[in-house]
């Protein structure tokens, strides 16, 4: 951790518009180099898109994202995940027909360089890289608790499994910030304290991790600070401390769904 | 190779007038195209050869009412014209079904992959198509080869019939224009029209623009997807029968493998103006007709094809996703 | 296939080297059944090792990478020409200086066809890449540079390596006075016999007019060759962002995989194999005309492709066989040849979707699939079926 108080990533007055709908309007916020940021709101408040942006699906209709200083404007998607951020994806996207251990290497090889000519000759460059992938690869795998599982199809896994190796292709790439979207989706109560648990020894690693996550109780648990989206708009930053007593969130959520604050 | 500027210019609006009505046809086949390809995102490669039934229907329809010489009129005319789109649309609305029932259906069942499905329709193609080329065989084989001679003798060259439409050019503005031009633009704009109206407003239209954005969902809502799906076929097939009629009263010869060029360029008009939209199968058949016809003004007839195929190319990198856009599914109301 | 990866790895490299040998041995042994009746067998065999070059390419577009490419001989025509012009008609090159040329200029044709078209959606890419084929064919019939309709005679042969008058090793054109440094013989099979035929004998490395068997272990080494890279490329970064890409772009794109660079570097791979492809068939026919290469090929290449099973080399192997080889056996039904075919593709696509040999992943996950269906559901699949 170097200087804390810089921001690793900068979200600058990101606007966001599909034709006449705003999905992120004028947003502004930073996430501090190893921190866990909380990003929340009711559905639809446009976290997902914020994602998007971030990782150089949409390009911002105004406003700027900065990492580690640099401006992500019209940087390609696969440039920017070698920079340094990877994702997860609040459905699951796996590559169904290869297998877990495949699906991380291809993670793996977003730092790699081998190409046609050191494959077909099996040149040292490829040797090194295919061993330090497959370490990095397997070692993540156990890290998740998957690593039985290596040479399982995608496909096959099963439905938490699926959403853990998501996780572990995504540390893969090597990143420094971490952005999951809404990685315990669909686990029960039990399983959830145990992804967050998991995503504080991600943290430990030394990874920054954005999470968007729908339980309020255990984004309160994890993230050292909170940022609340409302239809598009930032209307809370704080701790959760100062979240959970933010009326405005309090409005937001009573307003929108009982299920997803209990 | 040598432009002929001189030729293009002088002639322009006959040329012109030539290229709508090719282009005419190959709209009414690209419809075909685009509406299986917008419900099932298929490529319906044997779609060719359902409009290459549609012109043998007309053949020997054509060849059953008149003998052996043509020049009619009158009701006779009338008649033979009725009877020869009917025969050819239901032919080729047959074919279609068939095709639907014996090498798709039990595709979509299994939920196979798509480049399957591919290789299903172009096996289909070459079934369809040496049937009609091996008729005098087939026949044979049943024995009834010399009943039917006429109608399947020389099954692998051009078989022609007499010109049906035998009426003086018409007139216009100092313009010689050919009747039957005429008739082949304005019949298909005609049923294209009819076409598009069904799928907007009718229930079954409906039904079909909502299997197409998502099968599942329309499914859920009550719309039966075997039944649709037929009835695309069903439609595509109709409309390839009347261009394979139009075809013939324009061209008058046809063989068993007509249907493989001019299939490959309807499903470049069809992806020329944005595949599964129904208007753009139109722009683009119309576009493609036309220009093709510039294009050998200008270059030879030799190039005709060049100029289809590297127009094709340079549309799609302006526009990736054809003239119109694409999609059935999400075609504006 | 399982069974063969748990034994020990001698007799595992023992047993592809039997194999090896045995296709190598496969023209000298003439097989009754296998071997084909009123064509000869070598050049059959020739054919077929063109076939297998041709679907392992188009395997790595398509089955690898997921670009469907209807257009592949496009690229066969390019390699074929390009030797044609270097070794007969605007040149007299040798054929393996003209090798590298014909390679060259197929793979810059797949690099200028792919950059501006892998942009554009999948579907597109099939219709385009058909159109490509067919320009490339209707430029040959118009050009006279190209020899137009009339074709290009005379394309240069591999050197042949034969003993001279003097008893010293010639390297150079065939010529009917010398023979090659050794013969191979013949077997003869009779009514329950066999027997060495002494009179019927293959010259070792030469490469003439008559004798197609030289020709075919040319073209089996090169396959051999192509299948070793394969494997290497396969087993590697490029293989899996390859995969990675076919399976769901955009996640392979937000992977750190430049989707765009890998895409093109498959359509050019695929391209390089296609050149080197034609420009074998040509030096082997000798003569070549826009008619060699009809739209109808590229369909055929794809569909060897898709009947072995997509994505498995061995597979895609097997069905280039099968294409090629079928409708020579089988000549006495000549003008029933495309309608079996057609019937049998269709045959195919219903009864095994999946390919005659599917990679082994999708049959474990299909397997799966059906599993999980029966724990849910409480039945079998074939008790569904029957009641619907
Ligand atoms: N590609 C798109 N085109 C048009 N509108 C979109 C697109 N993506 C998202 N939207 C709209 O933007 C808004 C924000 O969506 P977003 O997916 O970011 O919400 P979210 O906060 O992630 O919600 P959820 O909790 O349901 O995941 C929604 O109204 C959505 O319909
Ligand atoms: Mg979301």
């Amino acid at each position: 951790m170097s200087d804390a108080t810089t921001p690793i990533l900068e979200v600058q007055n990101l606007t966001l518009k599909f034709g006449g709908l705003t999905a992120l309007d004028d947003v502004s916020f930073g996430i501090k180099e190893g921190e866990i940021l909380g990003l929340i709101g009711p559905n639809g408040a446009g976290k997902t898109t914020c994602f998007n942006a971030v990782t150089g699906v949409y390009r911002p209709t105004s406003g700027d994202i900065r990492f580690q200083g640099r401006s992500l404007t019209g940087v390609k998607r696969y440039r920017i995940t070698q920079l340094g951020i990877a994702r997860t994806f609040q459905n699951i996207r796996l590559f169904p027909s290869m297998t877990a251990l495949e699906n991380v290497l291809v993670g793996a090889d977003a730092q790699h360089k081998t190409g046609m000519f050191s494959a077909l000759f099996r040149l040292p460059r490829h040797r090194a890289e295919e061993r330090d992938g497959h370490e990095r690869a397997m070692e993540l795998l156990r890290f998740m608790g998957i690593h039985k599982r290596a040479d399982e199809l995608a496909a096959n896994l099963s439905y938490g499994d699926q959403r853990r190796l998501e996780i572990a292709r995504a540390m893969a790439t090597g990143p420094k910030l971490i952005c999951l979207d809404e990685p315990a989706a669909g686990f029960n109560p039990q399983e959830k304290v145990q992804l967050m648990e998991l995503i504080r020894k991600v943290r430990d690693r030394g990874f920054t991790v954005l999470l968007i996550e729908h339980d309020m109780r255990l984004v309160m648990g994890v993230t050292d600070r909170i940022v609340v989206l409302e239809f598009g708009r930032l209307i809370a930053e704080g701790t959760p401390a100062e979240i959970r007593d933010n009326p405005a969130v309090i409005a937001a959520y009573l307003g929108v769904d009982e299920e997803d604050a209990s | 190779m040598e432009f002929d500027y001189q030729f293009l210019f002088s002639n322009l609006p006959e040329l012109t007038i030539t290229g709508l009505a090719f282009g005419a046809i190959y709209a009414l086949i690209a419809l075909g195209y685009t509406m299986v390809y917008g419900v099932l995102q298929l490529i319906n490669f044997a779609h060719s050869e359902v409009f290459m039934y549609g012109t043998f229907a007309t053949l020997w329809t054509v060849w059953a009412l008149t003998g052996t010489g043509g020049g009619v009129g009158g009701i006779q005319l009338l008649l033979i014209l009725l009877l020869g789109l009917v025969m050819a649309m239901a032919t080729s609305a047959l074919i279609a079904l068939a095709l639907e029932r014996v090498a798709y259906r039990p595709l979509i069942k299994k939920d196979a992959p798509r480049l399957i499905a591919l290789i299903s329709a172009i096996g289909a193609s070459f079934v369809l198509a040496e049937l009609m080329g091996l008729r005098d065989k087939v026949t044979a084989w049943v024995g009834l080869d010399d009943d039917l001679d006429r109608y399947v003798s020389g099954a692998r060259i051009n078989q022609s019939m007499a010109s049906v439409v035998n009426m003086p050019d018409v007139n216009i503005g100092g313009l010689s224009i050919k009747t039957v031009d005429l008739l082949v633009i304005a019949a298909a704009i005609a049923m294209m029209v009819i076409v598009d109206q069904f799928v907007r407003r009718s229930k079954l239209g409906r039904g079909i623009r909502a299997t197409a954005q998502d099968q599942e969902t329309a499914a859920l809502m009550g719309v039966n997807p075997t039944r649709t799906i037929q009835y695309t076929f069903l439609i595509g097939g109709l409309m390839a029968g009347a261009a394979a009629f139009l075809y013939m009263l324009k061209i008058e010869t046809t063989k068993f493998d007509v249907g493989f060029l001019l299939g490959v360029k309807a499903f470049t008009a069809a992806v020329l103006g944005g595949i599964g939209n129904l208007r753009g199968a139109l722009l683009g058949g119309l576009v493609l007709g036309v220009a093709e016809n510039w294009g050998q003004a200008l270059f030879g007839g030799e190039w005709r094809h060049v100029v289809a195929f590297v127009l094709l190319v340079v549309i799609l990198l302006f526009r990736p996703t054809g003239l119109l856009g694409e999609s059935l599914g999400k075609a504006r109301v | 296939m399982n069974k063969l990866k748990a034994l020990p790895k001698p007799v595992k490299l023992a047993f592809w080297v039997l194999l090896a040998i045995l296709a190598y041995a496969l023209p000298i042994l003439e097989p009754p059944i296998i071997s084909t009746p009123g064509v000869d067998f070598g050049g059959v065999l020739f054919v077929v090792t063109m076939y297998c070059l041709i679907a392992l390419g188009l395997n790595i577009v398509v089955g690898y990478a997921g670009l469907l490419d209807l257009g592949y001989v496009g690229f066969y025509a390019v390699g074929a020409y390009t030797a044609a012009i270097l070794t007969s008609f605007h040149a007299n090159w040798p054929l393996l200086l003209s090798l590298p040329f014909a390679v060259a200029a197929t793979t810059i044709a797949g690099l200028i066809l792919g950059a501006p078209t892998l942009r554009v959606r999948g579907d597109y890419l099939a219709i385009v890449t058909l159109g490509f084929g067919e320009i490339i064919r209707l430029v040959a019939v118009n050009t006279e540079w190209l020899g137009d309709r009339r074709g290009i005679s005379n394309i240069a042969r591999p050197p042949s390596v034969m003993t001279g008058e003097d008893g010293g090793v010639v390297v150079g054109e065939a010529e009917p006075g010398l023979k090659g440094i050794f013969e191979i013989p013949h077997l003869y099979w009779g009514d329950g016999t066999v027997l060495v035929d002494t009179e019927d004998t293959t010259q070792f490395l030469v490469f003439g007019v008559l004798d197609q068997i030289p020709y075919y272990w040319l073209g089996l080494t090169v396959v051999l060759l192509v299948l070793l890279a394969d494997y290497l490329i396969k087993n590697s970064r490029v293989g899996r962002a390859w995969e990675a890409t076919r399976e769901d772009e955009d996640a392979a794109e937000l992977m750190g995989v430049p989707t765009f660079k890998f895409k093109l570097l498959a359509f050019a791979t695929g391209a390089f194999i296609g050149g080197l492809a034609g420009a074998l068939f040509a030096s082997r026919q000798s003569f070549i005309n826009p008619d060699s290469f009809l739209l109808l090929f590229s369909i055929l290449f794809l569909a060897a492709v898709v009947v072995g099973g997509q994505g498995n080399r061995w597979g895609v192997l097997v069905g280039a066989f099968l294409v090629a080889y079928l409708p020579q056996r089988f000549r006495d039904f000549d003008d029933f040849r495309v309608l079996v075919f057609g019937a049998a593709l269709v045959a195919l696509a219903i009864l095994r979707p999946e390919g005659l040999f599917p990679p082994r992943r999708t049959v474990r996950a299909k397997q799966m699939e059906h599993e999980l269906e029966v724990l849910e559901t409480g039945h079998d699949d074939g008790e569904e079926a029957a009641r619907v």
